[in-house]
């Protein structure tokens, strides 16, 4: 048993609504984080002056300039994980060790993107090559051979699992059909209102073979955060502590060369997994639902073959037929994920976590959910996964 | 293969230490991987130690440049504007019949012809007068 399990909890959520463009107020980058984290704080019963402990996302807002906004005095504990979409689940590790150590004792996790309004991901690989994943390396070996961007690198991996296991564009498109079936239930998600078939997700533009655009996520503008605390504290608090059970990260090896591992499948996922699911007692099996990190379709089925849902090579056929679907054998992205809710990095998935556990997801509720779990995946495969509880 | 320095406006690497080392062996014709002179392990990409016997020590070690298409995406929108007259175009990953797996691009092959397993051999593109891209053609033989 680790001196985490049961420790910490989630206590209050927050985010701002998701948008692809401006069409209120103005944005900025801070104050979409800064209302997700006044909402987040509100919900928890809390005053900004409680927040003792921020950890801010890599490349967003800093602590120093959430701090001043909020009205934070006396914050004694701040850390950033540089681990892109696995930040968040990151963030909550780091935030259940300063909880139980006694560093800090209510901890704000902020986040979200400014991915639509401000520089698009086909910007930066311009501007700033060596910001993006595999920094200088990819810059030298990766970039003067035309592969520049994300969706080129993770359908690298996805024509190499076709090539190895027979893996159908039909079963990425399971993917993506499930997940917008889900954001028709959900008031926030982006897609709403606009239902995929599979022959519209076959029709749809290639961008970059094998991904068509229905197999990327939805760069986004939103912000949202959490607030993390203790078991006991949460006691005095109005919300139903949803409880961090386990909780764990990973890397591939090497992680800063997609190409160059061993096993070309290889994520952090792959030793983070079965680390979170024994730290909270729990296989596979015991899972109710799962929020699983989706840059794009084909992530989603690599992560769950190398979480142990399925064995390798067969996640494939573990997509289709409904079982990631609500009311399948293991709903995936409840909330339509970053492929049709939003992609904010992934704060999405804690928060849509937290509300399956809570009870409070409405029509997309998945019945008698006790268990799920969220994961991060970031840069050329980061992982990180939580294991959360009601 | 030989272009003006001007024409070129495509990403090129940061010419500096290892990386410049490496590209300018591909000027010269030869395709090297750094050989670890303590365990003798061949590595790509470019490290100062080994990290497999912790040698600080290593040279430069010619490959045959023969191996095999394993894997590669089509590009049909392209993401960086310079690479915008190219699509559709096939970035790949080239795995060397002495393990070493890279990026690179199969020249002289439609996309739709490329499959996996394919044998290939490599081809030196001097694409500026510093940088000579280590590029792939099919092998018929």
């Amino acid at each position: 048993m680790s001196a985490l399990q049961g420790e910490a909890c989630i206590v209050g959520i927050g985010n701002t609504p998701y948008r692809r463009g401006s069409d209120g107020p103005v944005d900025s980058p801070l104050r979409i984080e800064l209302e997700a984290c006044e909402a987040a704080i509100a919900d928890a019963g809390l005053r900004p002056s409680d927040i003792d402990g921020i950890l801010p996302f890599y490349g967003l807002s800093i602590a120093e300039n959430l701090a001043v906004n909020l009205g934070v005095e006396d914050l004694r504990y701040q850390a950033t994980s540089h681990v892109g979409g696995a930040g968040p689940g990151a963030s909550l590790a780091n935030a259940a060790m300063a909880v139980a150590a006694g560093l800090a004792s209510h901890v704000l996790i902020p986040g979200g993107w400014y991915g639509f309004s401000g520089r698009r991901v086909r910007q930066i690989i311009v501007q700033d090559p060596s910001s993006m994943a595999g920094g200088v390396n990819a810059r030298d070996f990766y970039f003067p051979f035309g592969l520049t961007a994300p969706v080129q690198w993770f359908s690298f991996i996805a024509r190499w699992h076709m090539n190895e296991f027979g893996t159908k564009p039909e079963q990425l498109g399971a993917v993506a059909v499930a997940q917008r079936k889900h954001a028709q239930l959900n008031p926030n998600a982006l897609m709403r209102g606009k239902p995929l078939s599979m022959e519209e997700y076959l029709a749809s533009p290639m961008i970059s073979d094998p991904y068509r655009l229905f197999d990327c996520s939805l760069e986004a503008d939103g912000g949202a955060a959490f607030v993390v605390t203790s078991l006991e504290r949460a006691r005095d608090l109005p919300q139903k502590p949803v409880k961090l059970l386990g909780v764990a990260q990973g890397q591939p090896y090497p992680a800063d060369d997609l190409v160059g591992r061993e096993d070309v499948f290889q994520l952090g996922q792959t030793s983070a997994a079965p680390r979170a699911f024994e730290m909270a007692g729990i296989t596979p099996r015991d899972v109710d639902f799962a929020e699983i990190y989706d840059p794009f379709t084909f992530q989603v089925i690599q992560q769950l073959e190398e979480m142990g849902f399925c064995k390798p090579g067969e996640g494939g056929g573990f997509v289709e037929d409904g079982r990631i679907e609500l009311g399948g054998e293991l709903p995936v992205n409840t909330h339509g994920g970053l492929l049709s809710e939003a992609h904010v990095l992934g704060m999405n998935h804690f928060i849509e976590a937290v509300r399956q556990l809570r009870g409070e997801a409405g029509e997309r509720q998945v019945e008698d959910a006790e268990i799920g779990i969220v994961t991060g995946f970031g840069d050329f495969g980061d992982g990180a996964i939580a294991v959360l509880g009601r | 293969m030989t272009r003006e320095a001007a024409e070129y406006r495509k990403p090129l690497p940061v010419m500096e230490g290892m990386t410049k080392e490496f590209y300018e062996n591909c000027s010269r014709g030869e395709l090297c991987f750094q050989r670890c002179s303590g365990c003798e392990k061949l590595r790509h990409l470019p490290t100062p130690r080994c990290a497999r016997c912790g040698s600080w020590d290593w040279e430069w070690s010619p490959s045959t440049g023969r191996g095999k298409l394993v894997t590669w995406t089509v590009v049909r929108r392209p993401m960086h504007p310079d690479f915008a007259d190219d699509v559709p175009y096939a970035p790949a990953v080239i795995e060397l019949d002495d393990g070493i797996r890279m990026v690179s691009w199969v020249v002289d092959c439609a996309s739709d012809d490329l499959c996996a397993g394919m044998p290939v051999e490599v081809v030196f593109d001097h694409v500026t007068d510093a940088v000579t891209l280590p590029k792939f053609r099919r092998l018929t033989t």
